[in-house]
Order: C-alpha cells, then structure tokens, then sequence
C-alpha cells in the first residue's frame, strides 16, 4: 500500500497525505457520541442487517439437514451442524446427467477468467496509453467508437458473433469465449486507463523519449509501474464482471468449458427429484465467493483507483 | 559542445499558429534564455528544438548536423522539465541511467558516469532513494543529473526552477551558472522569471506572441530594450511610461496631454524627431534621482502620492497629470506626500517608443 502512496504523492507534488492530516488535526475535536451519531450509526446497522439478512438465511439454511429444513423455520439457527449439503453442491450435485458438483464449473471459470483478465487489460492499457500520449490522427475517433460500443446492447452482436465465431472455427470453445471477454472488456478498461493516463504529467513521456525509450519500452519501464491502482480496479471490474457472466458463457464457452454460473445454475433448476435447497444454498454461496473475497481483500482500492481515475482527464 | 541553428521555424496546432518564419543562433558553449511571458511560444521552441513535436516548417540543426527529422535520444540533447518528470517508481539511479540502459551502454561506461554526474552535483547520497523520498531541490537536481548523464552536445531547460521556493531557486540558479562554468556546454534555457534570464544569459530572446522581440545580452535587453513589450516585461519594478507628443524644436521635448514639457535633449534617437508624433517615454524607476547635479539630466515634475517600502530601498510614486511615476529612494529617506517635486533622469540613459507601434525611435 505504502508504495502506491508514494507514486500518488510524486504526482500531486507536494499535497500529500500529511498535509490532508494538518488540516483534519486544525478543526475542532468532534464531539465522541452526539444524538446525530447516534441516528447515523442506527440507519448504518438497521440498514447493513436488512441486506444481511438474504446472505444469512443462505449460510443457515446450508447448514441444515434437508429434514429441518422440510419444517419451514427460515430463520432458525441449524439444530445440527452439518457440512454435507457443502460437499455434495462441490463435488456430487447433479447438472443434467452429470453429478460432479461444481468443482468443474469452478475450473472451467478459472481458466476462462484468468486469460480473459490478463488479455483484456492488457490491450487496454496499451490503448489507454496510445490514446492518451500518441495523438495519432484518428485517435479521438477510434475513442468515440470504443466509447460507443460501451453502450451496444449484448444481445444486438450475439448473433453475428455467433456466426463469425463459427466462420473462423472456433464457436464453443474455451478460445471463443476468451476472445468475447477481451473484446466486451475493452470499451471501459482503454476508458479507464486512458483518464489514468491523461491525468500523468505529460512531461514524463517527452523525458523517456528524450532518453531514447519508443512506443513499448516507454510503457513497460515507465507507464506499467505507475499503473498499479489503476490496475487493481481494473483486475477487480474484470473479474467480477467475467466470473459472474452468464450468457456469454453458455452461449460460447461450449458445454465442457460452461462456467461456473452456468453449472450453478443447473443444479438449482434441475427439476427432477427433491429441491435440495440446503445445496443450492451453498453452491451459490461457493459460487459468489470469488467476487466476494475479491471486495473484501481490495475495497478501499476499489475506490480509491475509481476516484482516481474519473476524477482526473 | 554543440551549436543550435533553428532556421524558418514554425509550429501551429490545428489551426493556431504559435512559431512563425522563427530564426534563432545559439553557438557553441553559449547560454541562451528564452524569455517571455505564458503562451509566448517559449516551451514551444524547446520542443521544437527536442523534437518532441511536430514542426510545420523549417529546420532545426544541431552541431552542424540536420536534426529536423531525428528522434529526440539522436539529437545529443538532455533535458530537464520543470515538473521533475522523475520515473516515480525508479530510484534517483535508476532515472539516471536509463536512458544510458535503453541505449544500451556498457555497464561500467554507466557506472562511471553516473559517478562523475554525482559527484558534480552532490547527489552521491541520494542515489538509492525514490524519488518521493526526495526534497524538490532534490529532484531537480537528480533531473538535472540526468539530462548530465546523457553528456549531450545540447541541454534544454523548460522553466526547471518554477516550481521551488524562492530560496531555492536563488542556490539552483547560482550552482546552474557555475555548472555552465565548469562544462561550457551550450543551453538553451525557457523562463518567465526575468531575474533568471538576466543573471543566467549569455543572450536573452525575449518572445512575444511566437516571435523574438529581440535577442541580446542582458545588459542590452535591460538598457537598451527594442520595443515597448521588451521594455515593459524585463524589469523589476517595471519601467515608467510616460506618453505625450514629440515636440521637435532645436532641442526636442516630450509634451504630456495636461501640458507638462519634459526636456528630451541627449536623447540619440535612430532617426530625426518629426513633431505630433505620439511617443512613449520608458524610464527605469532607478534612473529617476532627486539630485540634478548629474550630466544632461533633465527636470520631471512629479505629485508624490505613495510610499512603498521593500526592505532593501523603497519605490515613491507620483503622478505628472494621470500617469503614474515610479523612483527608487533609500530606505531611510523620507518624503511629504502629496508634494509637489521636481525629479531629474537623464534622457541619454532613457528610451523612447512610438506610441503606434510600440518601437524604439
């Protein structure tokens, strides 16, 4: 975190967090407990346990026997701890014919999430970058158009994609559906970075071109280490984004490589036999925990990166 | 060592024209200040010179060399920006050699030269730090090091000293003049700050709308100012303008509007006084004295109407008709506001502008 904080401070020269501090420490001491806290912190929890309450019944309801569950008390603690229904929505639930669980699902995400992550932000910041230091001619038409295909409706492109997938010979497979992903990112990672970029002194490109660095090295020794705020929101947008997709994974990804979400999807909506709710309830937990995990590990670099990055350019 | 030759410059973005026809020498070891105020097409020039834009027109040579449509790193310059544009995420040796590992310099080629650079700065104990580790007269001088590093033919410096202190810039501009001394390299130096400009110059350009007012010493800039412009914006506190109409008897004089007639007699204009015409007579707030004992000196009448003291001396207003008149006087000297005196400059020391188009006559 330190060093990041540090890259901050070199560009806003000077007005650094221990300026912002003073500035907190001159006002006065707030008062510890006024009847307008008090209100606050009241509408915070009353508000934070309303959305809880959803994730609880989930968590308790997949502790839970499917006989307990059978008598209908929704918001009763398990009687009896079990991690059963756990284990069977990971290893032996059933998607159509076949009762591997999700752990394939979760390895199918895995490998179309990481490639697409990677791919996508990659070209992104490299268009960021070329948008924002190379004004070629054209550059701010190109922009406009990737701006605008951050506003097409998926479903207008699905079926020309569809076909020119299947033109080039790689509809339904774990290629297809990187590629989607890397496309359907782009429009607001180059957004993202390109106003990460914008908001860097200029003068520290013509410095590199002074010392003799061109297009790549200028990017990769002096842009890429500057960018890693900008990067952990865009890590953060693409991950969660593609990890929680849906339609482009059935769509694309073929039946061995559906995603998670889709495999989650099954299980919950397989109609035969008894509605196992106590494993539908863990598998969607197993299935939102990436993205979950996710927010808690980088929240505050959500946000900061966000703020950053729309603020400036 | 190298000299600059920028001939027929010029530069526009879109459809603004910001250099035009721009023709500028710089020899060999020569210092030179382009001096002017925002948006004068000073940077511009820099750039140009740099090659870190596109040029409309003419040609830019360095060391006898046509560099027009060379790359920046094959133009054998270094420079230094005003906002440091340190790699934030380098150590300070890390931004020095750089350029030298991208050029692919020999390690112990680098690690010589970065010692030498150092060591002439005194950066030796910096070298490992981050550059938000750094002081701001650390960084500039860590930047400074590495346009040194590069040991270029040519440095550029785009206004390095604008953004520290006062007290800073002062060191930074005395340890600049003495590194010019020491590697009698030429520069070519931007600024809007004219204390930087007179005491760092060999030559000072001063622009004005992408054009160069005039191009001289500074001591001729400042005494000798070809236009009303150049003498306006070189001098602090700026020089007096006293507007009237040329009156050209045996011994000319200059009529302001409420009457007053100011004695212009050893004044060696570039052509003969024609009468009527509208001038503007610049004077150096240090060249107005009370005394009139000196050669030539000529009477201004003059209502005082303020006191502005400034530690060293103090600057005493006063008015002849509506303009207003600035003298320099010693700290100590006091002064009846509201007065009326009479102050005596010598017109031979002074200058005389058309009021049309603001030339020296």
């Amino acid at each position: 975190m330190s060093t990041v904080v540090s890259s901050a401070d070199t560009r806003r020269a000077g007005a650094g967090p221990r300026e912002d501090a003073r500035a907190q420490a001159a006002g006065p001491k707030p008062a510890r407990l006024s009847p307008g806290r008090v209100g606050i912190y009241a509408f915070l929890i009353v508000s934070a346990l309303f959305f809880l309450i959803p994730l609880y019944i989930m968590v308790v309801t997949s502790l839970k026997g499917m006989p307990e569950i059978r008598l209908g008390h929704l918001f009763n603690l398990p009687s009896e701890v079990t991690f059963k229904p756990w284990s069977d929505a990971w290893l032996h639930a059933c998607t159509g014919r076949d009762c591997f669980g999700l752990s394939p699902g979760f390895m199918n995400s895995v490998k179309i999430t990481i490639p697409s992550v990677i791919l996508s932000i990659l070209i992104g910041s490299i268009n960021g970058y070329a948008l924002s230091f190379w004004r070629y001619k054209g550059a701010n038409l190109l922009f406009g158009i990737l701006l605008f295909g951050a506003f097409v409706p998926y479903q207008v492109v699905i079926y020309p994609l569809i076909i020119g997938f299947r033109i080039m010979g790689i509809y339904s497979t774990l290629t297809c559906i990187i590629i989607v992903h890397t496309i359907f990112g782009m429009p607001i990672l180059t957004l993202l970075y390109r106003n990460f970029y914008a908001g860097l002194p200029i003068e520290l490109f013509k410095a590199a071109r002074v010392d003799g660095a061109g297009f790549w090295k200028t990017f990769f020794y002096v842009m890429v280490p500057m960018s890693v705020p900008i990067t952990i929101v865009a890590v953060i947008i693409q991950v969660t984004g593609i990890w929680n997709d849906f339609l482009f994974g059935i769509i694309f990804s073929g039946r061995p490589n559906w995603p998670m979400t889709v495999q989650l999807n099954n299980i919950v909506n397989t109609t035969t036999g008894v509605r196992e709710y106590n494993v539908n309830m863990a598998a969607t937990i197993l299935t939102a925990a990436v993205p979950l995990a996710i927010y808690f590990i980088s929240g505050r670099w959500f946000v900061r990166g966000i703020a950053a990055g729309a603020v400036k350019g | 060592m190298a000299s600059v030759s920028i001939r027929k410059l010029g530069v526009s973005f879109g459809s603004l024209s910001v250099l035009r026809d721009l023709d500028l020498e710089v020899a060999e070891g020569e210092f030179v200040v382009l001096l002017g105020p925002s948006g004068c097409g000073k940077s511009t020039l820099l750039n140009a010179v740099a090659g870190l834009l596109d040029i409309d027109d003419g040609q830019v040579w360095i060391g006898g060399k046509n560099v027009t449509w060379e790359e920046p790193k094959d133009r054998g310059i270094g420079m230094v920006f005003q906002s440091y544009a340190l790699y934030p995420r380098m150590t300070a040796e890390g931004n020095l050699t750089f350029g030298l590992r991208v050029a692919g310099v020999a390690k112990d080629e680098i690690a010589k030269r970065v010692a030498r650079t150092a060591e002439l700065l005194q950066i030796e104990p910096l070298l490992k730090r981050r550059p938000a580790e750094l002081s701001g007269g650390q960084r500039q001088r860590v930047a400074i090091g590495r346009a040194l590093v590069r040991e270029a033919g040519v440095f550029l410096f785009d206004e390095p000293l604008s953004n520290l202190d006062a007290k800073l810039r002062t060191e930074l501009r005395v340890e600049l003049k003495k590194l010019h001394m020491t590697l009698g390299s030429t520069m070519i130096y931007v600024t809007h700050d004219q204390i930087e400009a007179l005491t760092l110059a060999d030559r000072v350009a001063v622009m004005h709308r992408g054009v160069i007012q005039q191009l001289a010493s500074p001591k001729e800039i400042y005494q000798r100012p070809v236009n009303r412009f150049v003498a306006g914006f070189v001098g602090s506190p700026a020089m007096n303008f006293v507007s009237g109409e040329l009156v050209a008897n045996s011994d000319p004089v200059l009529r302001t509007a409420d009457g007053t007639e100011i004695r212009l007699a050893g004044y060696p204009f570039n052509e003969r006084p024609q009468s009527g015409r509208k001038v503007d007579l610049g004077v150096r707030p240090e060249q107005i004295h009370f005394d009139s004992t000196a050669p030539g000196a000529t009477a201004l009448p003059l209502a005082l109407t303020l006191v502005e003291p400034m530690g060293a001396d103090s600057l005493l207003w006063g008015s002849i008709g509506d303009q207003s008149v600035s003298l320099r006087i010693g700290p100590d000297e006091t002064h009846k506001i509201g007065e009326k005196v009479n102050v005596h400059f010598q017109p031979a020391a002074a200058s005389i502008f058309d009021a049309e188009t603001g030339e020296r006559l």
